[in-house]
């Protein structure tokens, strides 16, 4: 029994040592961490604003669609809204593509009010190296091919890599991946031409 | 302790116990993230500091701790320090962090770590444990260092890219030789080859040192 007590007594104090030690260490890094975090966040957002005049705070502007909704993927799709003088410019969607080769790939969409694309920038996949991944912007220009595209430019039904018919460019020795991210920014544009109102009057509401 | 067997366990440590090449300890960070030099290097320190420190704290709480209960406590140890080492590289190397992904966290399942603490500083005195962590550690970064460059260079064609993820500054690219190179050696399969190639190189080392020695002595 007393063996026991003593057991439990030195497993107490050190656990008790430990957690002081991740606290101190939390208390010493959660301000750096958050400054990258938000770092991370704008540098990653990006591609999506390039070439956009817009004077709002676009991390701020973040909604959270819960599922059940139109846009791509299961899971909780999230939107930060952009805007001139109060006048709505842009929309960026951080989606999943569900029917990628390894697992959901998240995208950000850049919609601009217009209803054309202003930027698509891979976020986060598990893609094959060197066939899948080169949808990154940083290792081909395959996402660029989507600037300025609309619904119309080319119809919903050219959204479709070369090989099934549709109009863009597939990857050499891929293309499960850029047909799921086609597919992806096309019930994205499909989504936002449905609920424009709604992404932006919820904007306005909460300006209010 | 004395210069030679000081050298002794350096030489233990990197190159005749080397924990990855001769106790095959691991095996799982070592074969999923060296497809580049900055990924094992990274967690290669990682894994070095979180070795020395947990070493240092076995070492010093050894008297208190009851032999039936050291395995959680060890676990306790070595799960907090890593938990520690995640928000250094958090703050500090943001982007590392992102690349190494959950095998930061997984620095706990390193059983090379728990093996130091349970063979080596929970018999030994605290500066002892520090020296055997340095040793041991570096001998697992080393490797994982030299695997990260075969397959960055067989994989990519480069040598030493993106080491601003360590480092800061601007996106460096590395020496560049080719655009592209074998994928296979950046698939898992790569990791395989290149673990069992430097292990097939050290074994040849170490019996042409052994067949040369006697063939010597008759002489």
């Amino acid at each position: 029994m007393n063996s026991v007590v003593k057991s439990g007594i030195t497993l107490a104090v050190i656990a008790g040592l430990c957690t002081a030690l991740v606290a101190l260490t939390y208390t010493a890094t959660a301000e750096r961490i958050e400054v990258n975090e938000q770092a991370w966040l704008e540098r990653s957002l990006q591609p999506a604003l390039s070439g956009l005049f817009f004077d709002s705070g676009v991390t701020e502007s973040m909604m959270t669609i819960p599922p059940p909704h139109d846009l791509p993927g299961s899971e909780a799709a999230i939107v930060y809204r952009v805007y001139a003088e109060d006048a709505p410019v842009a929309a960026l969607f951080v989606v999943s593509a569900r029917d990628g080769y390894a697992g959901p790939i998240r995208v950000l969409v850049g919609v601009d009010v217009g209803g054309a694309v202003t930027g698509v920038h891979v976020l986060e996949h598990r893609e094959t190296p060197g066939l899948g991944d080169r949808v990154e912007s940083g290792k081909s220009d395959w996402v660029q091919q989507f600037d300025g595209r609309s619904l119309i430019d080319p119809s919903p039904s050219g959204w479709a890599i070369k090989r099934d018919g549709g109009r863009f460019d597939q990857l050499t020795g891929a293309s499960v991946t850029p047909r799921a991210i086609v597919k992806t920014i096309r019930d994205t544009l499909l989504y936002f031409e449905a609920h424009r109102e709604e992404v932006f009057i919820a904007l306005q509401e909460e300006a209010e | 302790m004395s210069a030679s067997n000081f050298v002794d366990r350096f030489r233990n440590g990197l190159w005749y116990e080397n924990p990855g090449l001769v106790q095959l300890l691991g095996l799982c960070p070592l074969l999923a993230v060296t497809s580049t030099f900055v990924n094992g290097l990274g967690l290669g320190v990682a894994t070095l500091a979180v070795l020395i420190a947990s070493n240092a704290l076995v070492s010093a709480t050894r008297r208190w701790i009851q032999p039936q209960i050291r395995i959680p406590i060890y676990v306790l140890i070595i799960a907090s320090l890593v938990t520690c080492i995640e928000l250094i590289f958090k703050a500090w190397f943001p982007a590392l962090d992102r690349s190494l992904g959950i095998f930061i966290p997984l620095i706990v399942t390193n059983c090379a770590i728990v093996a130091r603490a349970e063979v080596f500083a929970s018999k030994n005195p605290v500066a002892s444990s520090i020296l055997d962590g340095f040793v041991m550690g570096s001998g697992f970064a080393l490797l994982l260092m030299v695997i990260g460059l075969i397959r960055e260079l067989v994989g990519h064609g480069s040598i030493m890219s993106r080491m601003d993820m360590l480092f800061g500054g601007e996106a460096m690219r590395g020496i560049v030789l080719t655009d592209g190179g074998w994928l296979l050696a950046i698939l898992p399969p790569g990791a395989f080859f290149s673990l069992a190639l430097a292990i097939a190189l050290k074994n040849a080392i170490d019996e042409r040192q052994k067949s040369a020695t006697p063939r010597r002595s008759r002489r």
